[in-house]
């Protein structure tokens, strides 16, 4: 059963020579960013699954009625969470979870963002006021985060530097230019923000 | 029917879980990794089927929000019924790695930083 959609199997999980494998250490990378920015489609680039979505149902109490007002009933009902694994060693898997994109759903980020190594935030670069808020979001509570610009159509038409510019962004956050529908270019994003944790950790140490 | 969770923003379907809402002992979080004990302990009450359908995922270890996303039930609901497992001692549960950000672990982010340059 759950063999069967699972998408190739992991490098390390065919070579079972106990009869259970024990469990293995677990971390997460959000990838967040405003609505229709990429999320979705980068949890689904880098996945070794085909990305996973659990559908969590909200009550009103979560939600300003008003802000319920012109979204589609399901929308108004649940918030979908969806996310992607990556086994990085036999004894290691990374997950990568979408956030909601919509800020009434913004509840929801907290709790993600406990035990997460950091963020991806997606950027659309026509319209990157969209991601303002993820940036604040992430800025604010001293998550670690990197920029990924999502080139729709595979175009930049901004260098890196011009969008950091536009963004306020400190220097020690990595601008990316990606496109989200490439395995290569989204891995690329994560190796980035790994990259930065390391770098800060290495500076620490040093200090 | 507000969920009693802290938030209380999460319904609590009730018929799955028998109208419980106390929160649980254990602290399960999206991914914390759930094994199957195997063998299971004897036991005379025979598991729900939902339980079982557990059971069979988490023969390999599976995270919280994989079993949720594999049972199409939402994280709330299942929380409660491997609480349930793990009480009844038929499941282990895996903790996720601690990120403490004061004090980060190089060994980990190298160990993830070469398994993303091996993708
Ligand atoms: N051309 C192009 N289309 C893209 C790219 N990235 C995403 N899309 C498309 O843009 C739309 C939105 O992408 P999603 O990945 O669903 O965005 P999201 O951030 O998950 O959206 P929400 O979860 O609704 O906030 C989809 O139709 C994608 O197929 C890209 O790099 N180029
Ligand atoms: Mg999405």
């Amino acid at each position: 059963m759950a063999g069967s959609d699972r998408a190739a199997p992991a490098p390390t999980a065919s070579a079972r020579s106990t009869a259970r494998s024990a469990a293995p250490d677990a971390v997460k990378i959000l990838i967040a960013g405003g609505f229709g920015v990429g999320k979705t489609t980068m949890v689904g680039s880098v996945s070794e699954i085909s990305p996973l979505r659990t559908e969590e149902p909200l009550t009103a109490a979560g939600l300003d009625v008003d802000d319920l007002a012109g979204i589609e009933e399901k929308r108004a009902t649940t918030v979908a969470l969806d996310f992607g694994r990556i086994t990085i060693t036999r004894d290691l898997v990374l997950y990568l979870f979408g956030t909601p994109g919509q800020q009434r759903f913004w509840f929801m980020w907290n709790d993600l963002s406990i035990g997460a190594l950091g963020a991806v935030v997606l950027v659309d670069v026509r319209r990157p006021e969209s991601s303002f808020a993820a940036i604040d979001f992430f800025e604010r509570r001293g998550i670690p985060f990197v920029v990924g610009v999502n080139g729709f159509h595979g175009r930049h038409p901004y260098p890196a530097a011009e969008i950091r510019e536009a963004l306020a962004l400190p220097d020690h956050v990595q601008v990316l230019l990606c496109d989200a529908r490439e395995r290569t270019s989204s891995r690329d994003v994560l190796i980035a923000l790994i990259d930065q944790l390391i770098d800060a950790a290495t500076g620490a140490a040093a200090s | 029917m507000t969920g009693g969770d802290a938030g209380g923003r999460l319904v609590r379907p009730f018929t799955l879980t028998g109208g419980r809402t106390r929160p649980s002992r254990a602290d399960f979080t999206l991914i914390t990794t759930v094994t199957t004990c195997d063998p299971q302990p004897d036991r005379a009450t025979r598991p729900q089927p939902e339980h079982l359908r557990i059971l069979r995922l988490c023969a390999e270890p599976m995270a919280v929000a994989e079993v949720a996303a594999r049972l199409d039930l939402p994280v709330s609901v299942v929380v409660i019924l491997l609480s349930d497992l793990l009480e009844a001692d038929r499941i282990t549960a895996r903790p996720p790695h601690p990120v403490n950000r004061a004090t980060p672990d190089l060994d980990l982010l190298q160990k993830v930083r070469d398994g993303l340059g091996r993708l």
